[in-house]
């Protein structure tokens, strides 16, 4: 466009400088593709939900599918995480199971960020007694031991994926709520709120319209991080008997149910313990990603 | 006031990184500084003073910074060839540097008295209660009382912290002080204080000094020479009186028109137009053509060498006193 | 300080109300009647009637929590076994030493090589070492714990038979359990003190103590480390408390008798007293180790110090702004925050 620049020029100096205007948004996601450990974590992420969708066409037989003439067959081609005791395929148990595990490991953090996130507001925000009492609860269910924590409730809701998801959400509330106030206190005598506030907004308006999206960053990266370490706690979970229960393929369960046969068959602990592994792993290389594209004073 | 007690030689430092490429942060700088004598070096930031502060002191973070070529002489002997262990005994010992930001350049966790004796201890050859003792009396000599020794520095106002950090670069004695805007961080009246108790000291102590700067008056109150500095070059350097009375370099009379003038004379501020050039693509032939009035069609050609305007006094500008 | 200890102490006790009133509602809400798993079911209706009534499981709910707390605050009596009758703090006694020695083990190591490593890692930021370590450290974060254990049970307890795999009698028997305990720990504090000690290394005091002519390892160690000290504390004390909760699984796996164990078989079992006691008494450790962190925090930055002294007895709230501002940042890295 030699015209437009010449006109340009003609203007005065700025007027040669493109800005090019880009949505937050695409800027974030522009960094991120460029973020080596995001962009690992993400195709590793991916490749496994991709995979765990797909069980019923890799695995048509179904992960229940018992042949008692293979049993304990080691891994080969035809079954690449071997059998188990009941001539299952492992790795299609793996495949459903991650099912499973996914699920609990993202509806129990977005049920903790969703009740958190609420309560940190409402805390910060109104601030006085009600942030006293909502807070010093939070204190009471952080001085428990979030295992612990989960596998009581887990006794009192009997086992299950439903139950599971609501014991282990439970135990992450707090740190939802901490990380939602702490910024808030700060952000409610900001100018922008007065502007809000001077202009009628009302409440609800101003918490959610106003400051959540100013203090998204910290609670996205906090999900991220937070959904592999519910993963990492419901098969804890299993593994005390508190959480799914076998037959399920979650993977703490199918880890559970080859306890007994671990002194002859180790590849039936060893395999669901790397799915879970990998996918802890990718969920943390994409949160650390993350933070540093959201939050580019972190990065060092 | 004859003897070099530092001779910077044809310094060059480049600071090499893979996302910008290579940065020419000091090209060829020469530069003597006398027994006894302040030089002040002048210059707009990003202009390359502090780094050549810190290329003495051997503090310059490498990478991404690289001294390519250059000799650092203190009293003859070149600092760039010494082994580490030997450096650590000029810094603090020799040459010691006052920094820019008073806020940050104190330990927040330890007391100010043992910042102080934590220096008088690694260069002189006293006890703990010797060393504090010393400490105590630097304090006194900056003007805060040695009640305050066991004070941390968060109890402590910006102006007091420079004197702390005063304190502590005075503490051994050194030959040369380097002292990086050391009142730009502060209050003007507080400024003005600082200004005149490190002067003071100096005399006392017949330090020499080199004071980097942007801001001309403090030049024209405390020192004898002054340099000033332009994308990394030396493009003016002589005597103060010197230099304020015949401004040469075009840079250098931009610089003195962009203050306000209050006698009267001039009406408006006469700001130098564009901006310095990007360091990592220098401009050809002499480094302020493109900002240059009187630029001409040879200045954007050769390299632009020192010439002797007057005395001592050298500009590197082919127009100038023409 | 004193006076601030005090104030902690005497604040320890709503929470810790609010955690046994928590835990009894759970227990109180949790499906299953003692006396059908704790009885076998060949007695009659009138003696597990006569059962309930003498566990004071028929009084209304109010009753029996006040009952517990008056128990506890009055006679020291916290609680009777539901299966053999006796005093829970016998067993607790007996099974909590196993806890936290393991707890204290795992922190200690994980302590040595997390801080040790993770120093070195940001002094040697972008080099191959760095990259190496950084992955080594993702994976050991990643690892269910109790999967690296049974790894570890199966390679070095079953197959080369190094260690025992079961039971925590002696040196021998802590190694398996520490280390899997200790290499998600030591993973996660590699990971904070390294982003820490990188915050302060380029800090300009850092450059200051170079100007002295002071010596490398003094810069790192008492300039550099020193600083960066603060959330490295607070690491390691959320994982020391978070490995006195996950100690139960490994106690699981390697078959300890800690606490952990005791509450699983209780939990199972129904027996309430046990869980209730146990639960309070790892809230009670918890409660003190945030104390220990405070005062630590205060021992390191003069800052803080003079922050909790100039404190009025009831200011609460703004102890808890200063600490958050001065304390940094929440835990970053994955890892259990329990």
């Amino acid at each position: 466009m030699p015209s437009a620049n010449a006109a340009a020029r003609a203007q005065g100096p700025y007027e040669n400088v493109v800005v090019r205007q880009r949505s937050m948004f695409r800027q974030i996601v522009d960094r991120l593709v460029r973020n080596r450990s995001a962009m690992i974590g993400f195709c590793i992420l991916m490749t496994i939900v991709v995979l765990c969708l797909l069980a019923p066409v890799i695995a048509p037989e179904g992960y229940n599918a018992q042949n008692l003439l293979e049993k304990f067959l080691t891994p080969s081609l035809r079954h690449p995480c071997g059998t188990d005791n009941l001539g299952r395929d492992v790795f299609a148990r793996i495949l459903y199971g991650g099912r499973v595990s996914l699920f609990i490991g993202f509806a129990s953090t977005l049920f903790a960020a969703a009740v958190g996130i609420v309560i940190g507001l409402f805390a910060g925000f109104s601030g006085g007694a009600a942030d006293n009492i909502a807070m010093r609860f939070m204190d009471v269910l952080m001085s428990i031991p979030a295992i612990l924590l989960a596998i009581t409730i887990a006794a009192a809701l009997g086992t299950g994926v439903s139950s599971a998801i609501f014991a282990i959400g439970i135990s992450s509330i707090p740190i939802f709520a901490r990380l939602t106030r702490a910024p808030i206190i700060q952000l409610k005598n900001e100018e922008y709120v007065e502007a809000a506030r001077s202009i009628n907004a009302g409440r609800l308006r101003i918490m959610f319209g106003h400051l959540l999206p100013n203090i998204m960053s910290p609670l996205i990266v906090q999900v991220t991080v937070n959904v592999a370490l519910s993963i990492l706690l419901a098969a804890g979970l299993s593994f005390l008997g508190m959480g799914v229960q076998p037959p399920s393929p979650e993977w703490g369960a199918i880890i559970t149910s080859a306890m007994v046969y671990i002194i002859d068959h180790s590849y039936l602990v060893t395999m669901p313990g790397i799915a879970i592994s990998l996918t802890v792993i990718a969920l943390n290389l994409f949160g650390d990603g993350l933070r540093d594209c959201l939050d580019p004073r972190l990065k060092i | 006031m004859s003897e070099n007690i530092l001779s910077v030689r044809n310094l060059t430092v480049k600071y090499i990184s893979r996302e910008t490429g290579v940065c020419h942060a000091v090209n060829d700088v020469s530069l003597d500084v006398k027994k006894g004598e302040t030089i002040g070096l002048v210059g707009e930031t990003g202009a390359g003073k502090t780094t050549i502060a810190l290329s003495i002191l051997r503090l310059l973070p490498m990478p991404p910074a690289r001294i390519v070529s250059g000799e650092i002489y203190l009293q003859g002997e070149d600092l760039l060839k010494m082994p580490e262990g030997g450096m650590r005994g000029i810094r603090g010992g020799r040459i010691s540097m006052i920094f820019q930001d008073p806020m940050t350049a104190l330990n927040p966790i330890d007391r100010v008295g043992d910042q102080i004796s934590e220096m008088i201890k690694l260069h002189l050859d006293l006890n703990n209660a010797q060393a504090a003792g010393k400490a105590a009396e630097m304090l006194e000599m900056v003007g805060i009382p040695s009640t305050r020794f066991n004070d941390y520095p968060h109890q402590f106002s910006g102006g007091m912290k420079q004197r702390v950090i005063i304190a502590i670069a005075l503490a051994c004695r050194p030959e040369l002080l380097l002292a990086d805007e050391p009142t730009t961080a502060l209050d003007v009246t507080i400024q003005a204080q600082v200004l005149n108790m490190m002067k003071g000291l100096k005399n006392e102590l017949g330090t020499s000094m080199v004071l980097i700067t942007h801001d001309l008056g403090v030049v024209a109150e405390t020192c004898d020479r002054v340099a000033v500095v332009y994308a990394g070059e030396i493009v003016e350097i002589g005597t103060a009186d010197a230099v304020f009375e015949k401004k040469s370099h075009p840079y250098t009379v931009g610089l003195f028109n962009s203050l306000p003038d209050i006698t009267g004379e001039r009406k408006r501020l006469l700001p130098i137009a564009g901006l310095m050039p990007d360091p990592t693509a220098l401009p050809e032939g002499c480094k302020f053509s493109p900002r240059c009035p009187a630029c001409g069609e040879a200045c954007t050609k050769g390299p632009v060498g020192l010439r002797l305007e007057s005395g001592t006094h050298f500009v590197r500008c082919l127009k100038a006193g023409q | 300080m004193a006076r601030y200890v005090v104030k902690r102490l005497i604040f320890m006790i709503p929470v810790l109300l609010g955690v046994s009133f928590l835990i009894f509602v759970i227990l109180f809400l949790t499906p299953g009647d003692p006396v059908d798993v704790i009885l076998s079911g060949q007695v009659t209706e009138d003696v597990r009637e006569a059962w309930r009534e003498s566990r004071g499981l028929n009084d209304p709910f109010f009753v029996q929590y006040f009952n517990f707390i008056g128990g506890i605050v009055l006679h020291g009596d916290w609680g009777s076994s539901f299966v053999n009758g006796q005093s829970v703090t016998g067993d607790i006694m007996l099974r909590f030493p196993n806890t936290f020695l393991l707890a204290c083990l795992t922190t200690v190591i994980a302590c040595v090589i997390g801080i040790l490593l993770g120093v070195f890692t940001a002094k040697h930021q972008n080099t191959w070492l760095d990259t190496s370590f950084s992955v080594v450290g993702m994976v050991g974060i990643s690892m269910p714990q109790f999967w690296l254990g049974l790894l570890l049970l199966i390679w070095f307890g079953l197959n080369l038979k190094w260690f025992p795999v079961s039971g925590f009698d002696g040196p021998r028997y802590w190694v398996l359990p520490c280390v899997a305990l200790g290499v998600q720990n030591a993973a996660i504090l590699l990971r904070f003190t390294r982003t820490s000690v990188l915050e302060c290394i380029r800090q300009d005091y850092v450059r200051t103590a170079r100007a002295k002519g002071q010596t490398e390892s003094v810069i790192t160690w008492h300039h550099i480390v020193r600083n960066a000290l603060i959330p490295i504390i607070t690491t390691v004390g959320t994982l020391f408390g978070g490995a006195l909760g996950t100690a139960m699984i490994l106690e699981q796996v390697f078959s300890i008798n800690g606490l952990g164990r005791l509450m699983v078989e209780a939990i199972a079992m129904r027996n309430y007293p046990v869980v209730r006691a146990s639960v309070l008494i790892l809230a009670i450790s918890y409660s003190i180790i945030y104390l220990v962190l405070d005062l630590l925090y205060a021992a390191v930055d003069p800052r803080i110090k003079a922050d909790f002294e100039g404190q009025s007895f009831f200011g609460r709230g703004r102890f808890f702004a200063a600490r958050a501002k001065k304390t940094g940042h929440f835990p970053k890295g994955g890892g259990a925050h329990a």
